[in-house]
């Protein structure tokens, strides 16, 4: 009884342990094929989708173009929220639905601080820095509203963000006297646009600057390791001395930290706001992020990575549908094919059956007899 | 070993038989929702005195109430179904087109509505109870869909000129001894729309379809525990894609309804009612988490919502924002004490 | 088929990844008669019985069953249940949610409609009849476990099944609850029916059982009357070796002195938590290893979870080494250098989807803090360490836990709160629902910590196992500490008269 499994002879290989099945059953391998696909259909239909130009843009600043570099710049946001979203999925095994009201709350209360309560402000009233601070600690604050509900009232995480989903966009618009406030600014919009002089736009590197953070304390702190027990197992965790609560609570206040972060980027693209418009369906999109990336909805372990990736492609598709001028109303009618396809073919009951299908003259013999 | 001790466990054999949670649930929402509009009624006045003014919310929310009951039995199953509202606004510009421009009529409109309603519902009850993907994920692409067809069916309203559904449309039906007097003194009899009829035809057939049937129990049974209920023989890939399909066919049906009360096609239609639904069912005492809920709670669930809409823009918050506000305000207390007494109950 | 049998598996293969659950099994049940499926934990008795109902797709060989032709198809539970086979699992397989008669009849009347009033009737007669104390008309979840598993017995035997299996039905179950649940079984006996009995209990067996097939390692050792299998070869069976390891064991017992001067390790005085106890005292030394013995339900857990702080504690004093401390969360209690292996391991063990190295960690890291985590070299270290000290069979320290058996689950948590180096480890039912083997290598464990200078608080339904272990006893009763023994009144009689209560003091 005391022969350990590595001993080859009670460690079985199952026979049907095919290249292909090892491969599908990576977390990583829906997202990478998914980009792999989109890429290659982008090849075939046109090449020059991938040329990336230098143009000069209408400040006069020379600056990188093309649809690659687009795809990066716009699916800033979508990455940031998708890193919360999967620390919220994976501690509480829900989903927060209100992050595009909060982002627009966050939008509403930077522009109301650097605008002075005006109308319009040709400059800001308020150092930019302490202006975002102030939008990072209200959005942190609505964080742990939804966390206090989730973890301390046991409320399902979607029904709790329910709340804020229908109130958000009011309350942005509450904040701003339903004004609707615009600052031509042009250093406000640095962070949405272009630094001055460098090609780059400013959101990638507001993103890398982001993830890195995330990698940072991935490493130096037990949250990945916290966050995935309290995800599993609540009450063993509490047993052995984690606070399950608590930990809820932070990854939904880290969260709010990220929208704030995202709510920032879009109102500096603009300078101004539309309530009910901005980051319309965003929450959908961050949602789908996370389970592109191979993570499990219902919470647990996670992989911040494949979600980052799976926003990329969540970007790259709907810049691929721009591109054969699918009108924006009826982009949301293709998207939701490619989702269903994703997620179907990502679905363990149809890799089973793929999987399947490579050794099925043995298996139907089995199903006979 | 003496007798006695082997019974005491955690519970004592109480004599008295505890509430069921869905009962409890149930009782709470109801009170809440006569204590809400008798509050309406004896410190607002105006014209929540008048029956008509309770008849109107019926009106305006035949839809929202069949949608809702939908959404209930889903939830009850532990699922969640989000693309209703995008179903009942693709109904709507369905069927708006079919009448203006291809010369359909009532019937091919009630075909169009069951029709949509049956095809996402087969699609995505068999996606979820299958090939056991999440639900929320198959809704949400569900609703992008629905979304964007209606949009690829028509971007511009459809109004309908045809007069064999106006006249549908317009029929009321009067409720004897409801009516009032209005400013003149001449008496209006309240009245209720053919949509209200139907939606509470639904909401009979649906409780006692879920009552005393098999598929009903089944229905409970998966939500409570999947895993013993397939234990426990139950069909539960067959039973969830009944739920799914009875709903989305509900969300077909709540489109039709939707469209004989605004009588035109709008892709602003409906917009947000899959939330309003789930608001519904989750005041009306369903949990998210599945295996309890009822749609009697589920019909009380939209009427205190919309008569708590209905209080505040009669305080004068008519400002857009407060209706949400308030009924995020709403879901939210709900919230807490459902959970609160739950916490409670289980504890005990 | 066999003359007189109603089952009979033949050639039964199962692969999960990486293992062989199963591996040409044959099992054969006759008309009338329990049968004992034993085995190890990990050989494979629940894989068969999920085989058998259809849980699992089987990879290899055919079932028959009476009255159907040729190899019977059982794909899914409802199946098997058409078939006449029905089927009461260790974990309950009810639905919380809905009242006791629709957990006896759901899945299984015909027709589309529910009679409420005959399904309540019908329940309500059953119940009675088997002295369940529920209501039909109670919402399942508000009964005991103990009473749920009775509705489940209940619910398999008004079946008219010609197989029941009972799958460790006994293990939440106290001893009268035993008893009328082995009356139960003779009746049906009676009538025919073939039972399938699978239990860690071997004086159960020997009570009930007529026969018994032994697995080791998803293998088929044999099938014996039984008769002629004496309860030590049964074990020698199961285990693939002699034993021996009874005797050593009574040996050791209370070797290692106890000092009285010092300060005891831990002291507790009218400690009370929020799970419904009476205030108790208690105390232990440095190298003791007491046990709180009771029935089922008597507090004996939540005397623990109090000292632990894993419920709610609401009054008491508590002094570690003569010094006051307050225990308000498990985490207090952890860094006090108290280590608690509760009694639910899937409920409160184990963190099912981690690896084996996480979990093993997952205590000691967490004591570390936050901001300090344990290098991934140091934690595989610490990991193999364990896995090889306590001889944890999985297939690398990366495998999720759930997917070990629950012996060496339990072994995991075990090597969790080692790992801590605690000062005084509370076991609760550290041996439930585990093989002999198991049971033996935690009871030596207990000891050999004892002897190093821990002090153990030790629980089991067992009470030969207390005996062995325990130089202390304290007993619970009615949610009450109602007595201490220890030295000459370390008896079986002496402790039962005690939990029992009345007249002999």
């Amino acid at each position: 009884m005391t022969t350990p499994v590595k001993n080859p002879e009670t460690r079985v290989k199952r026979p049907e342990e095919s290249l292909f099945k090892r491969l599908t059953r990576q977390q990583l391998f829906i997202p990478v094929a998914a980009l792999v696909l989109l890429v290659l259909f982008n090849l075939v239909a046109d090449y020059k989708f991938f040329a990336v130009t230098i143009t000069e843009n209408s400040l006069g600043n020379t600056v990188l173009s093309g649809n690659i570099i687009s795809v990066l710049d716009n699916a800033s946001e979508l990455v940031i929220l998708a890193i919360g979203m999967t620390l919220v999925t994976a501690s509480s095994g829900g989903q927060d639905i209100s992050v595009g009201a909060t982002m627009a709350i966050a939008g509403s209360v930077i522009l109301r601080m650097v605008c002075g309560g005006q109308v319009t402000a040709d400059t800001m009233q308020m150092n930019l820095i302490l202006a975002v601070i102030i939008g990072i600690a209200v959005t942190a604050l609505f964080g742990a509203f939804n966390g206090t509900l989730v973890a301390y009232f046991n409320i399902q995480p979607m029904v709790a963000t329910l709340i804020m989903y229908t109130a958000g966009r009011s309350i942005a618009a509450w904040i701003n006297n339903n004004q609707l406030p615009i600052i031509n600014d042009l250093a406000f919009k640095y962070a949405g646009t272009f630094l001055p002089g460098i090609p780059v736009p400013t959101p990638i590197f507001i993103t890398i600057l982001v993830i890195a953070v995330f990698w940072l304390v991935l490493k130096f702190t037990n949250l990945g390791l916290y966050t995935q027990s309290v995800g599993i197992n609540p009450n063993s965790s509490r047993l052995n001395g984690i606070n399950p609560q608590m930990i809820k609570l932070l990854t939904y206040v880290i969260l709010g930290v990220c929208v704030a972060v995202a709510g920032f980027i879009r109102v500096s693209r603009s300078g101004s706001i539309n309530y009910s418009r901005i980051a319309e369906n965003i929450e959908m999109d961050a949602i789908l992020a996370v389970a592109l990336g191979g993570n499990a909805l219902s919470g647990g372990k996670f992989n911040i990575y494949g979600s980052i990736l799976g926003a990329y492609v969540i970007q790259f598709l709907t810049t691929t549908l721009y591109k054969y001028e699918v009108p924006s109303t009826a982009l949301p009618a293709y998207k939701a094919v490619v989702v269903i396809l994703l997620v179907v073919l990502s679905a363990p009951a149809v890799r089973e059956k793929l999987a399947s299908m490579k050794k099925a003259p043995a298996k139907t013999v089995k199903e006979v007899s | 070993m003496p007798k006695g001790i082997a019974v005491d466990k955690q519970g004592r054999l109480k004599e008295r038989v505890a509430m069921s949670d869905t009962n409890l649930l149930l009782t709470i929402t109801v009170v809440v929702f006569f204590i809400l509009y008798l509050y309406a009624v004896f410190f607002l006045q105006g014209s929540f005195t008048k029956p008509q003014n309770f008849l109107n919310i019926l009106n305006n929310n035949a839809s929202l109430i069949v949608l809702s009951c939908g959404m209930s039995i889903v939830m009850i199953t532990g699922g969640i179904d989000i693309s209703v509202g995008a179903v009942t606004c693709l109904v709507c510009m369905t069927s708006a087109v079919n009448l203006e421009r291809q010369g359909g009529n009532i019937f091919t409109v009630i075909l169009i509505g069951l029709g949509i309603g049956l095809a996402f519902g087969v699609v995505q009850g068999f996606l979820v109870a299958h090939l056991g993907i999440q639900p929320f994920i198959i809704s949400l692409a569900g609703m992008f869909f629905a979304k964007g067809m209606t949009t690829i069916v028509s971007k511009e309203p459809v109004r309908v000129t045809d007069e064999a559904f106006l006249a549908v449309k317009d029929t009321r039906i009067t409720v004897p001894g409801l009516g009032s007097p209005n400013k003149l003194g001449v008496y209006i009899p309240a009245y209720v729309e053919v949509g209200v009829v139907i939606a509470l035809l639904v909401v009979v057939l649906l409780f006692c379809l879920l009552r005393w049937t098999k598929l009903g129990r089944n229905f409970y049974a998966v939500g409570g525990n999947n895993q013993s209920a397939n234990m426990l023989g139950i069909n539960v890939r067959r039973t969830k894609f009944l739920a799914h399909v009875l709903c989305s066919l509900l969300a077909g049906l709540g489109g039709i309804l939707y469209f004989l009360h605004v009588g035109s096609g709008d892709v602003a239609n409906a917009a947000g009612d899959e939330m309003n639904a789930i608001a519904s069912s989750i005041i009306g005492g369903t949990l998210l988490t599945g295996g309890v809920g009822n749609v009697v709670g589920t019909f009380f669930g939209v009427l205190s919502l919309n008569t708590i809409k209905r209080i505040v823009s009669s305080l004068g918050f008519d400002e857009a924002w407060w209706s949400n506000i308030t009924v995020a305000a709403m879901l939210c207390l709900f919230l807490v004490v459902q959970s609160i007494v739950l916490l409670r109950k289980n504890k005990k | 088929m066999q003359e007189g049998a109603v089952l009979e598996m033949r050639g039964i293969c199962k692969y999960f990844p990486g293992v062989r659950a199963l591996q040409d099994v044959d099992f054969t049940l006759r008309e009338g008669e329990i049968h004992a499926l034993m085995g190890e934990n990990g050989a494979g008795k629940s894989t068969l019985i999920k085989v058998l109902t259809g849980v699992y797709p089987k990879d290899g060989g055919e079932v028959h069953i009476r009255g159907i032709e040729g190899a019977a198809v059982i794909r899914s539970p409802q199946d098997a249940q058409n078939a006449g086979i029905s089927t009461v699992y260790q974990e309950i397989t009810l639905c919380p949610n809905l009242t006791v008669a629709e957990n006896m009849y759901i899945g299984r009347t015909k027709g589309a409609v529910t009679n409420w009033k005959a399904m309540n009737s019908g329940a309500g007669k059953i119940l009675e009849s088997l002295g369940i104390p529920a209501s039909p008309r109670q919402q399942l979840g508000s009964c005991s476990i103990a009473v749920q598993q009775m509705v489940a017995i209940a619910r398999a035997v008004d079946m008219e099944c010609k197989v029941l299996i009972l799958d460790e039905p006994t293990s939440s179950l106290d001893e009268q609850e035993v008893q009328k649940l082995f009356g139960l079984m003779r009746d049906l006996r009676a009538k025919g029916v073939g039972i399938i009995f699978v239990t860690h209990f071997l004086e159960q067996v020997y009570e009930v059982c007529d026969r018994i097939t032994v697995l080791r390692d998803g293998q088929l050792v044999g099938e014996y009357v039984i008769e002629d299998l004496p309860r030590v070869q049964l074990v020698s069976k199961m285990l693939g070796k002699e034993l021996d390891d009874m005797a050593d064991i009574k040996g050791e017992s209370g070797g290692a002195a106890i000092s009285q001067e010092e300060a005891p390790v831990l002291e507790a005085e009218g400690l009370c938590s929020s799970a419904g106890i009476k205030p108790f005292d208690f105390s232990i030394r440095k190298g003791e290893v007491n046990g709180f013995t009771g029935l089922l339900g008597s507090g004996r857990s939540e005397c623990v979870r109090a000292i632990f702080g894993a419920d709610h504690v609401t009054s008491g004093n508590v002094k570690m080494d003569g010094r006051s401390v307050k225990i308000k969360k498990p985490l207090d209690a952890m860094k006090c250098g108290i280590g608690y292996l509760p009694e639910d391991r899937k409920g409160d063990g184990i963190v099912g989807d981690l690896s084996v190295r996480e979990n093993i960690i997952l205590a000691y890291q967490v004591m570390k803090g936050f901001f300090h985590p344990i290098p991934r070299a140091q934690a595989e270290a610490f990991a193999d360490n364990y896995i090889e000290l306590l001889e944890i069979k999985t297939a690398s320290s990366d495998t999720p836990i759930k997917s070990l058996s629950g012996g060496n689950q339990q072994k995991c948590i075990l090597a969790r709160w080692l790992l801590t180096d605690p000062k005084y480890l509370i076991l609760d039912e550290p041996t439930r629902g585990i093989d002999i083997g198991t049971k033996i290598e935690i009871q030596k464990l207990v000891l050999k910590l004892a002897e190093k200078g821990k002090s153990v608080t030790f629980i089991s339904s067992e009470i030969d196992e207390m005996l062995r272990t325990c130089s202390r006893l304290l007993v619970m009763r009615d949610r009450k500490l109602v007595g201490q023994l220890n030295g000459e009144d370390l008896t079986q009689n002496k402790i039962m008269a005690t939990i029992a209560g009345g007249d002999e003091k």
